[in-house]
């Protein structure tokens, strides 16, 4: 029996294993788009919006930064046991025009600046309850 | 338009370490040596304004009346202030705002720390709402991972290296070599820095600020308090920048997971660290080319040249050629962080901004030993703090 799959935050991707997207939503009066999603009021200073639609984000996007961390960090992270670095990309997305963080999935081959990436689910850490599933970004081949 | 200023008659600091002890004992030892700089006496002040600490329980948040307590209660009105990292600059503001509205004539601004070993992590729990807990619950998002974000976005984009970053620190060593407070006191070569471990690529344990224990305060008093009780012109304080970001802020920043979108709103003319020391020249009304001297948030060796440009000393893209010219160490043309900066001391959070007032005060009475910058007139600070917290401080003699 294999383990149940639990998103480790609840609402902000979609479980589609096929074509999982990030879920931000959209501001109907002023277009701006948030993620994770805006829930209050519209942040455009300018808009006194407060109602949002979802707005499933761009599932490729270029590599505007990244980091490899070499050292564990502290709770609440989920350290692999024993501790095997792993990377952070901030990655643009050119149509929602902004940058968005995820971990690297599958190692840091082709990670440079500007690489194209793509989104994939990935499992953050396995406890009692199953497996934790969180977005990563992977380099398109 | 330049706006009222008020005097700095005293400060004082703990010097930075790991001592383990309670952060109000450190707080006190620099309060105590800001009164004796200014000549006066506790029970002379009449405003307390605090710099919270997160980190040091219900004591550490309402760090003003903590202070007032230790030193004896007076009767002094206080407020406590949090605004991360430029939380010494906000107790600072609201102190100068109390004198410049005439409501109190000598105030003592506070700020100290104890810090517990390793990355600052955030507050405990289960805490699935608070951003700063989920990077890194979801990312495992440290700091040093957005310090190494710039960092590699200025390699890409500027052409840095490792050895430009790495001359920052050496640098910064060389400055805070004989600086009494600081914590780190070693001349470190290139090589050393560039065989440290690695952190967050590609920054180095050498290369990113650690956090420490250390705290500082500042008395400042009307200009008119100041006539008659200190010998020649005071140091002043000519601007208090606390600068928030401007939608959409294009900038990743902590402990966000992404910026503003600018698909709706194009970025605004001026970046937030941009802003930061922007709004503070506009109060002071100075301009960059008349600072003597600066102190900025060196979190990482790479971000210290990302400041440069911020504060502008130079053009975008030119900070490493400042560097390598020698334009701000020690007898260059305009020194940053003489006091060895982060680099030098590691971060203690709420006393760090009102440490980069202290040394400025120290320069501009040429009281500043062995890293004096020569007839230094004019200085500026530069902080940002988490959750868009900018600070930038004017000091002129």
């Amino acid at each position: 029996m294999s383990a149940a799959r639990v998103p480790a935050v609840e609402g902000w991707f979609t479980m589609d294993e096929s074509d999982p997207r990030l879920m931000g939503n959209r501001c109907t009066s002023c277009g701006t788009v948030f993620f994770p999603k805006a829930s209050i009021a519209c942040r455009n200073p300018s808009c006194d919006g407060s109602s949002f639609e979802d707005a499933p984000l761009s599932s490729r996007g270029r590599v505007w930064s990244f980091t490899t961390n070499h050292y564990a960090p502290p709770a609440p992270y989920v350290s692999a046991d024993p501790f095997e670095p792993y990377s952070v990309a901030a990655v643009e997305l050119a149509e929602e025009k902004l940058v968005v963080l995820g971990q690297v999935e599958g190692g840091t081959e082709g990670l440079r600046v500007g690489a194209e990436v793509e989104l994939v689910l990935s499992t953050l850490f396995t406890d009692d309850e199953g497996d934790h599933v969180v977005w990563k970004w992977k380099v398109v081949a | 338009m330049a706006v009222d200023e008020v005097a700095v008659l005293g400060v004082g600091m703990h010097p930075w370490g790991k001592w383990g002890k309670n952060f109000v004992e450190y707080g006190v030892v620099a309060a105590r040596e800001a009164l004796a700089d200014a000549g006066l006496a506790w029970t002379d002040i009449q405003f307390v304004s605090g710099a919270d600490t997160v980190r040091n329980g219900y004591p550490g948040y309402v760090a003003g009346a903590t202070m007032a307590q230790a030193l004896g209660w007076q009767g002094a009105q206080v407020t406590s202030a949090y605004a991360a990292c430029a939380s010494g600059a906000t107790a600072l503001d609201v102190a100068r705002n109390r004198i410049l509205a005439g409501l109190c004539d000598v105030a003592l601004v506070v700020g100290a720390d104890t810090t517990p070993k390793g990355f600052l992590a955030p507050t405990g729990g289960d805490r699935p709402d608070d951003p700063d807990w989920l990077r890194f619950r979801l990312l495992g998002a440290t700091n040093p991972t957005y310090f190494a974000f710039y960092a590699r976005r200025r390699m890409e984009v500027f052409g840095a290296t490792d050895a430009d970053f790495a001359k920052v620190k050496v640098k910064n060593a060389r400055h805070g070599l004989t600086n009494p407070n600081a914590r780190y006191r070693k001349e470190v070569t290139e090589e050393e820095v560039l065989s440290s471990p690695m952190v967050a690529d590609p920054l180095r344990l050498l290369e990113i600020c650690a956090t420490s224990d250390g705290a500082a305060a500042v008395v400042l008093s009307s200009m008119e308090f100041a006539r008659g009780r200190v010998s020649g012109d005071p140091v002043r304080v000519a601007a208090v920048s606390t600068a928030t970001p401007r939608f959409p802020n294009t900038v990743i920043e902590m402990p966000n997971f992404a910026t503003d979108s600018a698909a709706a709103v194009g970025p605004p003319e001026l970046t937030f660290r941009d802003s930061i020391a922007a709004e503070a020249y506009e109060q002071a009304g100075v301009g960059p080319d008349d600072l003597d001297v600066a102190e900025v948030y060196d979190l990482s060796s790479a971000l210290e040249l990302d400041w440069y440009e911020n504060i502008g000393l130079c053009k975008p893209g030119e900070a490493e050629k400042l560097l390598h010219d020698g334009d701000t160490t020690i007898g260059g043309r305009i020194p940053v962080n003489p006091s060895g900066g982060l680099a030098c001391f590691g971060e203690a959070v709420p006393a760090q901004a009102l440490a980069q007032v202290c040394e400025l005060v120290w320069q501009l009475r040429g009281q500043a030993g062995d890293r004096q910058v020569d007839g230094a007139r004019v200085g500026l600070t530069a902080n940002q703090g988490l959750f868009g917290h900018g600070s930038s401080v004017i000091v002129k003699r």
